[in-house]
């Protein structure tokens, strides 16, 4: 197939961008959206041109670097995948693919369709953990831990990190984000005693970091390659409210 | 066990190896009473005095984040890197199928005695009795720690946790987080060195690739780093060097891992005087995704946990081009049940491969171009239903269909062995340090527990023991033990190291040849995958030692990296990765070369029995091959580190 893409080229973090036209010939269904991108970086050095820069690692869907807008659409929209998991053969032969990285106040670009998603980490070092120091701890079957419990917890805690639902959002909120760890951590026993402490530093941080937000929109969930529920952030809320109300504060 | 298999080859009389460079530290005394006994003798630092000591650690995977969080915890000044924008994308994360611990939950008959043979004899004897046996005692404590931290493991309905099997074993003692094991084992390491960061005692550097080591007296004092995003070069110093970097299957170009992944840090640090390892003992998975067309940039696995349910078959006759359910039962070759009737689809990594790699070769591969044989769950979704099936492995038929386009619960999902985990590494110590004293090396760049050959669901584990329980014992003894001095970046091998970095990135930037960087890369994969892969002659080794030489002096001459030094640039970023990668595979040959034996992972023709199993020959090579850098790989001098075996007698590896 015949791809033409736009790609947004941007020389650094001060510099402005730009949409630029590329041809891309020879591609084959069976590649990966970012083999495509390969192809074309290899088309661009080889006429001394500088390639574009792009996140990625695993190309498998899991360690949540890769991650661009492609026609609007976070990771192209397609259910459950990321954009390296995304392959040629969803698009047709002669197609136009717009390229452009997450676009978000809290996740500045540094080149091409690179950005700094350091906010992420931000929000779990407020709190996106359990207390248990190394050693410390009982037999792991000490604890049961109801199977409905730990399946749920599970579908939380399967967030990558991609930054999708930061990118997909019109107020470019991170409440998915943030509120699968709340719960991933919220439901099982081992996650009860930092509870409070957790929701409160973690929201505030959220907040600190200039992401938007939540207005119950609903695109992150639908974007994101994890799935992550949206009644996730119900429990996030609820969580909110009874730290609150029990008279917490984000220090603790 | 038995012997079934007599010796094809002359057996000369056995050799006895010392090197006084290689003195493997283990302690005296019985097996099972080596590592408490050595961690009472271990010298203590004062919590209070902690502080004053820095810790770099490199990597932020299992091993190196584990190791970060926890001597962040008891009271170290930590710095981290890792070349990912964050440490939670560390490799470790896309481990799919579980982790080994010998807890016996199912009372079917595990210790850490059982998980201590099964993985020597999985490593074909050529593994350290003492590190191996600490490995097992070890893996109990690892699960604890990790359901405190709020990993979310597979639980059974009675609300305890439920364990799978993994091939090589026949207990069932593997713990698995749905097929994302990795990433919820790297997530709990990663809550904990955030917790640090917040603490105030580690501080963490992303997107920073560490370039050189600084040595000072003969010890490993710091690191040369480059910030990705700036291109700023810095020096680093502390009192000692974690390195946690990491394996090395990309020198093969396509590998399960992940883009990134290089021997850079250990390449240097090799260079610098820390000897390498093994360095031919690499795995071969057998379940992985078959390569499309030129395009592939990576290969995926498909989780060894799915040779639990998936039969592995190929039409018995050749060029058969039949669909799958057109083959009748009577037509087809369930080889691996055939040739190992005892372990039957769960044979160990490595002879599953070759198993396969020997029916392809005999033209009766099926998909394109016949590299590919079934996986097929057509007997398990009759016996325990589709959604008993889905509920086990739907996240990795999911994948599968993505990538292939085809829907694995209707047609047998189609695979081939792809290059996935290297067993060698750089050379340590029962303290895991190197031969450089104050580097230590964890995880899967170090050469220590897995032998010629890992098993399944053991590097998690590995790599857990190592940074959450071993370094952080090990470096406080070696912290409290002393007997170096303060040093600060005014030391001229600061500035020497410094500028050896520079001066290679300018190199590389002032060539400005005509070919990119990936066709460098793309052309020593195919050299490596031909003569140095699955299987390996002395001719065809000999052929590689010259062409690997041709294609370094044509990369430096030739290689085209555009952009400047001063900016993100990951053309630049790859330059160097591949030229180490480049001469790492000519030591990797030397070594394929120089061990005339087949073991494990490592296969060499002139030596198989009869019915083309591995044949070792111990008389003579009943040792880690350990190599000492001079000048560049063809220089380098081989050092033997004899292996003794108190514990366990040497026998023929069998699965049949
Ligand atoms: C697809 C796949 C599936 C697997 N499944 C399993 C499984 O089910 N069970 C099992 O036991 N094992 C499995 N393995 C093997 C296992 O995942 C790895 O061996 C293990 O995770 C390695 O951990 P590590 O901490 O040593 O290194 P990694 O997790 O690879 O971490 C390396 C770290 O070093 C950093 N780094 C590297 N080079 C540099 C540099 N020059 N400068 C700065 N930082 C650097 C990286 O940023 C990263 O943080 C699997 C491997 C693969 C590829
Ligand atoms: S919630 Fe989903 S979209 Fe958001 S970071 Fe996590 S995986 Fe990505
Ligand atoms: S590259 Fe890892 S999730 Fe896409």
């Amino acid at each position: 197939m015949k791809i033409t893409i736009n790609v947004w080229r941007q020389k650094g973090a001060q510099a402005s961008g730009r949409l630029v036209k590329y041809q891309v010939d020879h591609v084959s269904p069976d590649m990966s959206f970012l083999e495509m991108l390969d192809i074309l970086n290899q088309q661009l050095i080889s006429k001394n041109e500088e390639p574009v820069a792009f996140d990625h690692d695993c190309r498998e869907g899991i360690c949540g670097s890769c991650g661009v807008m492609i026609n609007g659409l976070a990771h192209g929209g397609q259910l459950a995948t990321t954009t390296c998991q995304l392959h040629m053969r969803s698009f047709k032969d002669g197609d136009e693919i717009t390229v452009e990285p997450w676009r978000a106040k809290a996740f500045p670009v540094i080149k091409d369709l690179v950005v700094d998603r350091g906010a992420f980490d931000k929000i779990i070092q407020s709190g996106g953990y359990i207390s248990a120091g190394t050693g410390s701890a009982p037999d792991a079957n000490s604890t049961p831990i109801a199977k409905e419990n730990a399946d749920l917890s599970f579908d939380a805690a399967q967030c990558i990190g991609c930054g999708a639902c930061v990118a997909a959002c019109p107020n470019a909120s991170a409440m998915l984000f943030t509120s699968a760890k709340i719960a991933h951590l919220g439901l099982l026993p081992q996650g009860q005693p930092e509870r409070k402490s957790r929701v409160l530093n973690m929201v505030a941080t959220m907040d600190a970091a200039g992401f938007g937000g939540c207005t119950n929109i609903g695109e992150c969930s639908a974007a994101c390659p994890k799935e992550i529920g949206l009644h996730f952030i119900g429990r996030l809320n609820r969580d909110l409210l009874s730290a609150t109300i029990a008279g917490g504060s984000s220090v603790d | 066990m038995t012997t079934e298999t007599k010796p094809q080859v002359e057996t000369r009389k056995p050799v006895e190896y010392t090197d006084a460079r290689l003195n493997a530290n283990a302690p005296a005394g019985p097996l099972e009473q080596k590592w408490s006994k050595h961690k009472f003798e271990m010298k203590l630092v004062n919590p209070a005095n902690r502080r004053k000591h820095t810790i770099i650690v490199v990597g932020t995977g299992l091993a190196g984040g584990a190791a970060a969080a926890t001597l962040g915890e008891q009271g170290y000044n930590v710095k981290a890197f890792c070349y990912q924008d964050s440490a939670r994308r560390a490799h470790s994360i896309a481990a799919q199928g579980g982790i080994n611990a010998a807890k016996n939950y199912r009372n079917d008959g595990d210790s850490v005695q059982r998980l201590f043979y099964d993985t020597i004899k999985g490593g074909d004897f050529r593994a350290r009795e003492a590190n191996v046996y600490r490995l097992a005692e070890l893996s109990v404590n690892i699960i604890d720690q990790c359901v405190s931290q709020g990993v979310p493991f597979a639980r059974e309905y009675s609300g305890y946790l439920d364990n799978r099997s993994f091939g090589g074993a026949q207990v069932s003692r593997t713990f698995y987080a749905r097929g994302q094991t990795g990433q919820q084992l790297l997530l709990g390491a990663y809550s904990a060195l955030s917790r640090q960061v917040a603490a105030g005692t580690v501080q963490l550097n992303e997107r920073t690739e560490m370039l050189d080591i600084i040595i000072i007296d003969g010890r490993a004092r710091g690191i040369v780093t480059r910030d990705m995003v700036t291109g700023e070069i810095e020096s680093h110093l502390g009192d000692a060097v974690i390195l946690a970097t990491g394996g090395y299957s990309n020198v093969y170009y396509l590998s399960t891992n992940a883009m990134g992944c290089n021997v850079t840090a250990a390449w240097r640090a090799h260079k610098r005087g820390a000897f390498f390892a093994n360095p031919c003992y690499t795995q071969i998975h057998p379940t992985c995704i078959p390569v499309s067309g030129d395009h592939q940039s990576k290969l995926t696995l498909m989780s060894e946990s799915l040779r639990n349910d998936g039969r592995v078959w190929v039409p018995k006759e050749k060029g058969d081009a039949r669909s799958p359910d057109k083959v009748p039962e009577e037509e087809r070759d369930y080889f691996l049940e055939r040739r190992y009737p005892s372990y039957g689809n769960l044979a160990p990594r490595d002879i599953a491969s070759r198993a396969a790699k020997m029916v392809c070769d005999a033209g009766q591969g099926v998909g394109p171009g016949g590299l590919g044989v079934y996986l097929d769950f057509s007997a398990a979704m009759k016996r325990l239903g589709e959604n008993t099936v889905r509920a086990r492995y739907g996240n990795l038929f999911d994948m599968y269909e993505r990538i292939t386009g085809e829907n694995p619960y209707k047609v047998p999902m189609r695979i081939y062995p792809a290059v996935h985990y290297t067993m060698g590494g750089l050379w340590v110590d029962y303290n895991l340090m190197s031969t450089i004293p104050g580097m230590f090396v964890g995880g899967e760049a170090n050469f220590s527990d897995h032998g010629a050959n890992r098993l399944g669901a053991s590097a998690l584990m590995q790599g857990l023991a190592d940074g959450y329980f071993v370094l952080p014992s090990t470096i406080g003894n070696y912290v409290a033990t002393g007997g170096y001095s303060q040093v600060d970046s005014s030391h001229p091998a600061v500035a020497e190291a410094v500028n050896a970095v520079k001066d290679r990135i300018q190199k590389f930037l002032t060539i400005n040849g005509t070919r990119t960087v990936d066709s460098f890369h793309r052309e020593l994969g195919n050299i490596m995958w031909e003569y140095c892969g699955m299987s390996r002659t002395e001719e065809g080794l000999k052929k590689a030692l010259t062409l690997l030489p041709a294609l370094r002096e044509k990369f430096w001459s030739d290689v085209r990296v555009l952009g400047s030094g001063n900016e993100l640039n990951q053309e630049l970023e790859k330059a160097g990765r591949v030229a180490d990668f480049i001469e790492l595979g000519e030591l990797m040959v030397r070594d394929a070369l120089e061990r005339g034996e087949s073991c494990g992972g490592h296969f060499r023709e002139e030596s198989q029995t009869e019915e083309g199993e591995a044949l070792r020959n111990d008389d003579e090579y009943c040792y880690v091959a350990a190599w000492e850098h001079f000048g560049d790989p063809s220089q380098a001098v081989l050092h033997r580190e004899q292996l003794q075996f108190e514990s366990i007698k040497l026998a023929t590896r069998s699965y049949k």
